[in-house]
């Protein structure tokens, strides 16, 4: 073991450091997941298996292929129809089954989906094909009037439970930071069965062009100013419920990395940061949180993981509302 | 393109199989062969097809090899590779059929003279003569008769099974090649149960040995020998009379090969199969699919009493006269030889000659004791492209044959009133099918998966009962909204009859609107079921029908059933497949099998169909299952019609006599009916007849909302149908417009005060949606509205419909008005063509339509085979139409491969009439006036008003010829015309100009006669099913490339800038309209060759076409289709000839590649590949971006100092 210990457990899985990939399409080709396992990635996140993509394609490729068939006696069909051809996850199995056996570290599979359709049952797929852990991705914005708060709650809870009969392998739970009572539905996810959370799922917001009077979907790497956010829910999390957490969005250093280890996570997932700069990135960053340790003395991680948390913090109120006046209060009118 | 395969007993061994003509020649060839060249032609493509999918499968032949298949550039490409592969020493086969076939025929000379054993697969097809046609005949075979190939017959999806190993079995032996044949669509595309042969089968039928000399006779350095001398007056007819003792044994050695397959298999053939009485009086002679017709009337004869018989003839070359003579009973008086051909000019067209001479040569013979008299001969022909040889038919020859003086020559399935040679038909006679089976007849659109829906049914009957099932199914020219027609038979086996259901037990009509347009009932059988698709209530379906619909109802005491499967498939989510839901009701409906059980084979089948493609289509498909029995209800039908409603006439009473005489006739179905005297004798048809077809195919159509059009027409030139147009016109005109007519001050600077109306065609849209895709303007308080949006067209029809004739009334723009002919002012012109039959969305006719508008009045096309010589010239209707002054577009299609040799011939023509007019303009200039001669010979009449003006001048011209007399006056009268210059274009798509035709086209590029040339590039054989062209791009997946293409397509506008004298261009509507506009009027206007590469979005690229303009612009932004300009004018004014019109690549290729299913189906197929080729695209792209800018930079003539 080098010096400083920089192990930790994520998910009940032992890790030589916190550092990982978050699900991206860093791990949608072999060589780029060899490359992160270069690099000393702790673990591979998988890219999202989207529940709304699988649906969609089906019905595109339907759409594509079949209502134009049978219908013009020159053309049959229009389009080939391959060995191997197929809408459904298979490949994505195939994908974790590869880059299982291509790599030494655990391999976390990830869902990105919200309804508990017979879909979900690829999770146990997941586990076969040798998914060390799963990452479940909640990514729902709920635009009817006539849904309550809890209802969304509780179908999320009983998509956990689901999932958590249907798999053995440990299972995150991805969250969004929109939630009224973060803290009790982390509560009652982790009593459902989830084994951590990672905090948070980055939504990409729609732009308004005023020009062409159109929304468009835009997409920006993050920055270290999102990681603010994420400490002050790690801090508040982790001090009361008994779980792993992970951060994603907003590490872009050794400092941002060292900060949310402090507020409590247990890994940490970078992205953008590795899309900037490619994979060989994730090597620096450990080195440099490695170095920082050093230089300020502490022994391992675990000494650090979690000291600025909610519970263990000089001044928990800075995590809370009090914060709010805080800052209101020490803001001038700039001449 | 599914294998199906056969159903496997429990020892491994196959058994029975439903399948098609084709699948079951396929896959017979492809067990048996090393080398398989191709190349895609309707109808034996899908032979190709399969033999490529097998292979990109890893599927092995009979000795466990993977065959390899090569698409080639024609077929004359193709009948090449095969040659070289067979002197190589390989086995090799090939599939074609008519053209197709004729483009081999110099190869198939030099296969046979060279004693080579192969085995061609035929799907047979008439020959383009007047007309082009994909239905079957056997002219194209009998092009053949004189390369030296074997003739082989078969005449059902059985026969065609077991006759393709016969042949090869046979080819090996006698070293003669065959040509194995079956009739185009009724045995290629009839789907039937037939008994498997197994890989056990098949290599006990081939002789090892054989084998081996053939391949001993491959050429190769370590013996080598040469083949292919030039030979001398001395030596040649010898050397050639050497192969006759081969041609003496072959079909010895055909018989040896059907016994041993009948040991085998217990199915018997012979070269001739005689059926019948054995004392038979009266026989028909015949080959092909026609015979088991024949077969079945015969049958019928016989059991009362009637001394018929019925020869088919198997091996038609070399013709074994001693076989034949002995096939037929020696009480035979008369024969009739019926030929599928037409020969005009001989005697008899070929069979009938074949059987006179073997008669004739049998006096001499031994087999001269076979009869006492030798019986009479007379010749009938039929089927020419596919025309129906039904039992009526077949018992109409029998009575001529019985005849005290039988005519020598007839023809039976038409009515000629002119040549009077063919034989009355008497319909009563013609139900003679067996009893105990099972007729389904169903009618449905192409959209809903009818056809889909049956095929399922067939195979579920055909596999799991024991009985014997049958499918042929017929499509119309249409296609967008094409209507499809289903016949299944179902029974006890075989199921011979070759021919359309006359009288059905059971008739459904999946769209109940074609109750209006088609006889559908009159098919029905008295006591039949039918089964309706309504979209009313059970209890309201009985008050929603016509008059004529509900007598029949009562007259035939039909049992009517309903079901809203629209509703319901929408309830599941499927849209508009109804497919699922009417399969469902026709088994609750009969009872060919028990109901649970059939339910349970449906869902078995949508796991097989749908399984891959994803678990969703699955469950809502065994939800219409569930629900459809449910939702299903008799109605009850009172005991007289009350309905007030007739059937609309198909046709508007102003209609010219000829669409009402001839037109009509064909759209009601009925075109069987026309006699002889109705037709054009040289294949010469009126333009302008599309108009009068109103389809009303939209479910939803586009209104305009004056307020928010900024009036700029990009929905006019986008629109693929011509069915939204736009007009400036005096506000006069208004006076007499119809209620609500929607009218708006034209806002331009040009043609002030007038007025602006953008009009909706209602009945001849087809709701593709593209109009308001293209659509710019929004309302800014609610930007979901646009200034079209599309609307439910039951609420909008009537009264478009006033409007739109309103509309056409209100005069035409000419080109002179226009300040500006941009994309904007180039749609106030008239287009002269619309409402063609494409595909909603199409991505080719809005460049044709612009085409006609910027100068269709005086345009010539010659159109290469392909979509748009199908939606262009396609009976019933013609979409190419004429302005006011009966100007417009003359037309013509003549082969695939020769269009830009002959578009070039009609630039030939038109300059030499040129030229003969001026000159006799010269000479009679003293008459005509010197004056107005000068004028006319002087003229610039290259642009818009100088064409107006020359024209006005030809006027006079003919005012002044008026009263002279003298040849030359005659002569320049007739050509007087021809002094206004001709735009002549050359169209087509990407598998003429890159693959078929780009020989001829690289020729005429090579000239520096004006013609224009359009290349519709869409980057497939779109016609034809999508196969790979030299024009798809890296990375797509098409057939033949089902792994998707590894090499870039080939970039033809540098290959024509090579040349330097040509005007040569690239371009996308829907990324560039006022660009797109542009190019066409530089191209007209270039004095030399030109060339215009259009982007076309085809439904074959796999994405909702409404976005076509969308994914133009994609294609231009992520480098895949750059825009550019070659211009040699520039260079000789110092600039750089080379223009890009576009600017770098901004999106990677993944904006294309990940939106299309072309790309798709390579990512869902084998992701690392699609990964690897994306890259490789994306370098190309970027590459080839690079040396364009490059030579855009490049000035080609010296700068002027």
């Amino acid at each position: 073991m080098s010096f400083p210990d920089l192990t930790t457990d994520y998910l009940g899985l032992k890790l030589a450091h916190p550092f990982m990939p978050g699900a991206s399409p860093l791990a949608e080709d072999l060589d780029s997941v060899r490359r992160l396992e270069d690099a000393g990635a702790a673990a591979i996140v998988l890219n999202s298996l989207f529940e709304e993509r699988i649906l969609q394609e089906q019905e595109a490729t339907h759409r594509a292929m079949d209502l134009p068939a049978q219908s013009f006696a020159e053309a049959l069909s229009y389009f080939p129809d391959p060995l191997g051809f197929e809408l459904g996850a298979e490949h994505y199995l195939e994908q974790i089954r590869r880059i299982r056996a291509a790599v030494a570290v655990p391999v976390i599979a990830s869902l990105n989906g919200t309804s508990e359709g017979e879909w979900l049952d690829v999770a146990t797929s997941f586990e076969e094909a040798g998914a060390t852990a799963i990452e479940l991705n909640v990514y729902e914005l709920s635009t009817r009037p006539n849904e309550s708060a809890s209802a969304i709650e509780d179908r999320l809870v009983d998509l956990v439970r689901h999932l958590r009969r249907l798999v053995d392998i440990p299972l995150a739970i991805k969250l969004s930071p929109f939630y009224t009572a973060p803290v009790h539905l982390a509560r009652r996810l982790i009593e459902a069965g989830a084994d951590g959370l990672v905090l948070f799922n980055r939504f990409y917001q729609p732009d308004i062009d005023p020009e062409a009077l159109e929304v468009e979907p835009s997409l920006r790497l993050s920055d270290s100013s999102e990681l603010l956010l994420r400490i002050r829910w790690l801090a508040v999390l982790s001090g009361q419920i008994e779980a792993s957490f992970a951060v994603t969005g907003g590490v872009h250093s050794a400092v941002d990395a060292i900060k949310a280890l402090m507020a409590g996570a247990d890994a940490v997932q970078v992205v953008s940061l590795l899309l900037r700069h490619g994979p060989e990135r994730l090597t620096q960053l450990r080195a440099e949180v490695a170095t920082w340790l050093e230089e300020h003395e502490y022994g391992a991680l675990s000494e650090l993981k979690g000291s600025m948390n909610h519970s263990r913090c000089p001044d928990p109120g800075a995590f809370e509302r009090a914060n709010y006046l805080r800052i209101l209060r020490g803001y001038r009118t700039q001449p | 393109m599914n294998p199906t395969g056969p159903v496997i007993d429990g020892d491994g061994t196959a058994r029975r199989s439903t399948v098609d003509g084709n699948e079951a020649v396929a896959s017979v060839a492809y067990r048996t062969n090393e080398v398989i060249a191709i190349y895609p032609i309707t109808p034996a493509s899908p032979m190709g097809e399969l033999a490529d999918a097998w292979s990109a499968a890893g599927r092995s032949n009979l000795w466990g090899d993977v065959p390899e298949v090569v698409e080639m550039q024609s077929e004359a490409g193709a009948a090449g590779v095969v040659h070289g592969a067979l002197q190589g020493g390989s086995l090799a086969t090939t599939f074609t059929a008519s053209q197709g076939l004729l483009l081999m025929l110099p190869n198939m000379y030099k296969i046979a003279g060279e004693l080579t054993p192969f085995v061609m697969h035929v799907a047979a097809r008439t020959v383009a003569t007047h007309a082009l046609s994909i239905f079957a005949d056997h002219s194209d075979v009998m092009a053949a008769r004189a390369t030296g190939f074997a003739l082989l017959a078969s005449g059902s999806v059985q026969e065609a099974h077991d006759f393709a190993v016969v042949a090869q079995a046979a080819t090996l032996r006698s070293r003669v090649p065959v040509l194995h044949f079956f009739d185009g669509f009724r045995t290629s595309h009839e789907i039937n149960t037939i008994e498997w042969n197994s890989d056990d089968v098949l290599s006990a039928m081939l002789d090892e040995k054989a084998i081996a000399e053939h391949r001993g006779r491959g050429l190769t350095p370590d013996a080598p020998v040469l083949r292919g001398t030039a030979q001398n007056p001395d030596t040649f007819f010898q050397a050639r009379e050497a192969c006759n003792p081969f041609y003496e044994a072959c079909p010895g050695i055909l018989q040896q090969s059907f016994d041993r397959f009948a040991q085998l298999t217990g199915r018997s053939y012979h070269l001739f199969d005689y059926f019948g009485h054995p004392e038979a009086e009266r026989v028909v002679l015949l080959m092909g699919s026609g015979a088991e017709t024949v077969h079945e009337v015969v049958e019928a004869m016989n059991e009362s009493g009637k001394r018929v018989g019925v020869l088919r003839v198997r091996l038609f070359r070399p013709f074994a006269v001693a076989d034949f003579v002995r096939a037929l009973p020696p009480t035979v008086r008369r024969v009739a030889v019926l030929d599928r051909t037409k020969e005009p000019g001989a005697v008899g067209d070929p069979l009938y000659l074949e059987v006179v001479a073997a008669l004739w040569e049998s006096q001499g013979s031994e087999d001269r004791a076979h009869w006492t008299t030798l019986p009479e001969v007379v010749a009938g022909r039929y089927g020419l492209s596919s025309k129906e040889l039904h039992p009526g038919s077949v018992r109409a020859v029998f009575a001529e044959l019985a005849a005290e003086a039988a005519r020598r020559h007839f023809t039976i399935g038409i009515v000629d009133d002119v040549g009077h040679g063919s034989l009355l038909i008497d319909e009563t006679l013609a139900q003679i099918e067996p009893a105990g089976r099972t007729r389904a007849i169903f009618f449905g659109l192409g959209s809903d998966g009818t056809v889909s829906a049956n095929k399922s049914t067939i195979k579920i009957i055909g596999e799991r009962t024991g009985q014997a099932a049958q499918g042929y199914f017929v499509y119309d020219s249409k296609k967008a909204g094409s209507v499809t027609i289903s016949h299944l038979r179902f029974g006890r086996g075989p199921i011979r009859s070759t021919y359309l259901i006359q009288r059905a037990d059971f008739v459904a009509c999946h769209q109940m609107q074609l109750l209006d347009r088609l006889e559908i009932l009159e098919l029905a059988a008295p006591g039949a079921t039918v089964l309706l698709n309504a979209p009313y209530h059970p209890d309201e379906v009985w008050d929603r029908l016509p008059r004529e619909v509900q007598q029949q109802i009562l007259d035939k005491s039909l049992e009517i059933y309903s079901v809203d499967a629209r509703a319901l498939a929408t309830e599941v989510g499927l849209g508009g497949r109804i497919n699922t839901i009417m399969q469902s009701c026709f088994f609750a409906l009969t009872d060919l099998l028990p109901r649970e059980e059939a339910l349970e084979a449906m869902r078995e089948g949508i796991r097989d169909t749908y399984g891959k493609r994803g678990s969703a289509l699955v469950e809502r498909n065994f939800k219409a299952i569930e629900l459809a029995v449910e939702r299903l209800e008799r109605v009850v039908v009172p005991e007289k019609v009350s309905s007030s409603r007739q059937r609309p006439p198909l046709v508007s009473p102003e209609a010219p006599e000829f669409v009402q005489r001839v037109t009509a006739v064909m759209l009601a179905g009925k075109g069987d009916r026309l006699p002889v005297s109705a037709f054009p004798v040289d294949g010469t048809w009126p333009t302008g007849t599309a108009r009068w077809e109103k389809r009303a195919i939209a479910a939803a159509i586009p209104i305009w909302d004056s307020e928010v059009c900024i009036q700029c027409n990009q929905c006019v030139l986008a629109c693929p149908h011509a069915a939204i147009r736009a007009k400036v016109y005096a506000s006069e005109e208004l006076a007499s417009a119809p209620e609500g007519f929607v009218s708006t001050p034209y806002r331009a600077p040009d043609l002030r005060g007038r007025i602006y109306t953008l009009q909706v065609a209602p009945e001849d849209c087809t709701g593709c949606h593209l109009c308001v895709e293209v659509c710019p303007a929004k309302d800014r308080q609610n930007p979901r509205r646009k200034a079209i949006n599309m609307e439910p067209a039951v609420e909008h029809r009537d009264r478009e419909r006033i409007h739109f004739d309103f509309f056409l009334q209100l005069p035409e723009l000419h080109q002179s008005e226009l300040r500006r002919i941009d994309a904007k002012g180039s749609q106030f012109l008239q287009p002269l063509m619309e409402f063609s039959g494409a595909c909603a969305g199409c991505g080719e006719t809005p460049y044709i339509k612009l085409l006609t508008q910027l100068f269709g009045d005086r345009l010539l096309i010659a159109n290469a085979t392909g979509c748009s010589s199908i939606y262009g010239g396609n009976l019933p209707t013609t979409p190419y139409t004429t302005n006011l002054e009966g100007r417009g577009p003359a037309w013509s299609n003549s082969l695939f491969e020769d269009n830009a040799e002959f578009g070039l011939g009609l630039r030939l023509s038109t300059d030499s009439n040129q030229r003969m007019a001026r000159r006799l303009l010269k000479q009679l200039a003293g008459s005509v006036g010197e004056e107005l001669a000068a004028e006319i010979l002087g003229a610039d009449a290259r642009d818009p008003s100088g064409v107006e003006a020359q024209r006005e001048r030809v006027a006079r011209l003919r005012q002044a010829l008026d009263g002279v007399g003298g040849l030359d006056a005659d002569r320049l009268r007739q050509l007087a015309d021809d002094l206004v210059d001709r735009s002549v274009w050359l169209v087509g798509g990407d598998g003429w100009a890159y693959d078929i035709g780009f020989g001829g086209l690289d020729h005429v590029l090579s000239q520096r006669h004006n013609v224009n040339i359009l290349v519709l590039d869409t980057q497939v054989y779109s016609n034809t099913g999508g196969q790979k062209s030299k024009a798809t791009p890296l990375g797509a997946a098409a057939k033949f490339a089902s792994a998707g293409k590894d090499i870039p397509r080939k970039d033809l506008g540098l290959e024509a800038m090579s040349y330097g004298h040509a005007y040569v261009a690239q371009i996308a509507f829907g990324a560039k309209m006022n660009h797109t506009v542009e190019v066409l009027r530089e191209a007209e206007a270039f004095p030399g060759p030109s060339l215009v590469i259009a982007f076309s979005p085809c439904i074959a690229h796999g994405y909702d076409l409404s976005l076509g303009a969308v994914e133009q612009q994609r294609m231009v932004d992520s480098g895949l289709w750059p825009l550019f300009r070659f211009d040699p004018r520039r260079a000789e004014e110092g600039q750089p000839p080379f223009r890009l019109d576009c600017k770098p690549p901004s999106v990677g290729v993944g904006s294309i590649f990940d939106n299309e299913t072309r790309f798709r189906i390579v990512e869902r197929s084998d992701p690392d590949r699609f990964r690897e080729l994306s890259a490789r695209a994306q370098k190309d792209v970027e590459r080839r971006f690079r040396v364009y800018q490059q030579r855009a930079g490049i000035t080609t003539e010296e700068e002027p100092s």
